[in-house]
């Protein structure tokens, strides 16, 4: 349980960092907290050469709340996102979310855009991300920045579209503008901050009537990478969300999900498992959704 | 330790308020730097990969894993480990004496990881409920199945203190 040898390099700036990377032709790892790193380097499941250190970065620690949507530098430690005063009003899922992420000592080092390049199939800013739709923007010194959707981001378990010489340097989460929006975050594991079984979050946005005006979802840790089903929430938009309805929606997306079995808990148990949080994460976001009156992006 | 084919990088770390300086290979840990550079063998290893939180040590106030971190990224932070908390040898925190007090611990090996895990509880909400106990201990794991008299213990100590 000790990591190989490597090099280390404590970047100067982003500049630097990527310097670095574009040296190394894809022996070198970005480093922030390490909370995904450290342990797949101390398993030899990663072993890079040089580890270029982004931590101390504060052009990474960028958190700018626009009404439209909120940039995040990829840099940002998790505990601050989580008791960032403002993001319970704009992105209240992220907020919930965050409160599965790991443990306090976790999220004290971790940083949001490390657990988004891990991409494991159960981590909970992966999920909020598809679902919100968040935008990638990933930087290199010889290709400088692109920008990709979260469903080109995430390509499978452990995999992203991040090259070897990429960064992840920002991630924009859309606002959804006005009142009557309700989120859910549902989540089971072992013990509460381990990898989640399966998870499921939602988010809605309900007409004065209760129909539903919009609507996304998505299920985690029962799949190569969390899974969201557009054409099914849009079956149900202009519709009022009854508990048939919800328990038929969750019924059909788990069952399109693929996941593994392992010790704790086969195939067909996960696929349960996100069928029933999916069902209640719908029915919870739903009634907040219904009695919301304030607008999401109000300060 | 050898130190072959890497070169050794120099860093300084203010451990329970002493300044150490030290040439460390990047892939010593932060707990094989505190244990076997420092000879501080409070902070104890279980897992190695961030599961069980007996190496927890506040790093800058803060409570983290020292397995999951190298001690090349702590260079020029603050480290405090289980020898660090009371402020003179000899003396018991009031928590540490709520742990001998209601029997929170049976074989000690979780003990250090959960004392740090419980004094940054407290130094941030000095009079938790109990589910704010269990929820700061929930990175813990304790093997002898103690939860019970450590969530005890704190709630002792911190009740008292606020009589």
């Amino acid at each position: 349980m000790k990591a190989a040898p490597f090099d280390y390099v404590r970047a100067e700036n982003l500049a630097h960092a990527l310097d670095k990377l574009s040296e190394s032709g894809g022996d070198a790892k970005l480093i922030a907290g390490g909370q995904s790193l450290v342990p797949m380097m101390a398993m030899r499941l990663a072993r890079p050469a040089l580890l270029i250190d982004i931590n101390r970065l504060d052009e990474l620690k960028n958190m700018e709340i626009l009404a439209t949507h909120v940039k995040l530098g990829a840099g940002v430690r998790q505990r601050d996102l989580e008791f960032h005063p403002q993001l319970h009003s704009h992105l209240p899922l992220v907020r919930k979310g965050m409160q599965w992420v790991g443990h306090e000592q976790t999220r004290n080092r971790g940083s949001v855009g490390g657990s988004l390049v891990h991409a494991d199939p159960s981590a909970e800013l992966a999920l909020a991300a598809l679902v919100l739709e968040a935008g990638f923007t990933l930087e290199s010194k010889s290709d400088g920045q692109r920008h990709l959707k979260a469903d080109e981001f995430f390509l499978g378990p452990m995999f992203t579209a991040v090259s070897d010489t990429e960064a992840l340097t920002q991630i924009d989460w859309p606002v959804w503008q006005g009142s009557h929006v309700g989120t859910s975050f549902e989540e089971t594991a072992i013990r509460k901050g381990d990898f989640a079984m399966a998870s499921a979050a939602c988010q809605i946005q309900t007409h004065e009537d209760g129909r539903i005006r919009r609507i996304s979802f998505g299920i985690g840790g029962v799949d190569g990478t969390p899974l969201v089903f557009p054409e099914l929430a849009k079956s149900l938009e202009g519709q009022v969300l009854s508990t048939e309805s919800a328990l038929h929606v969750a019924h059909v997306a788990a069952q399109s999900s693929q996941p593994g079995s392992d010790m704790h808990a086969t195939a067909a148990y996960r696929k349960h498992l996100a069928q029933v949080l999916l069902s209640r994460a719908l029915l919870s976001a739903y009634a907040e959704a219904c009695t919301n009156t304030q607008a999401s992006n109000i300060t | 330790m050898t130190a072959s084919n890497t070169l050794l990088k120099s860093i300084q770390i203010q451990v329970n308020g002493t300044l150490q300086h030290r040439l460390v290979e990047p892939r010593t840990s932060l707990v094989d730097f505190i244990r076997d550079e420092l000879g501080l063998t409070g902070t104890h290893v279980g897992c190695e990969h961030g599961v069980c939180g007996a190496c927890t040590v506040l790093l800058n106030d803060e409570p983290v894993r020292s397995c999951c971190m190298f001690a090349v990224q702590a260079d020029e932070m603050r480290v405090t480990t289980v020898e660090g908390l009371a402020p003179e040898r000899g003396v018991m925190t009031r928590i540490q004496d709520a742990f001998c007090e209601k029997h929170a611990l049976q074989c000690g090996y979780c003990t250090p990881g959960m004392l740090i895990a419980c004094h940054a509880l407290v130094a941030d909400n000095p009079h938790p409920t109990e589910d704010q106990v269990r929820e700061a201990i929930s990175s813990n794991i304790c093997r002898c199945t103690g939860y019970q008299q450590i969530v005890d213990a704190v709630m002792y100590a911190t009740q008292a203190e606020g009589q």
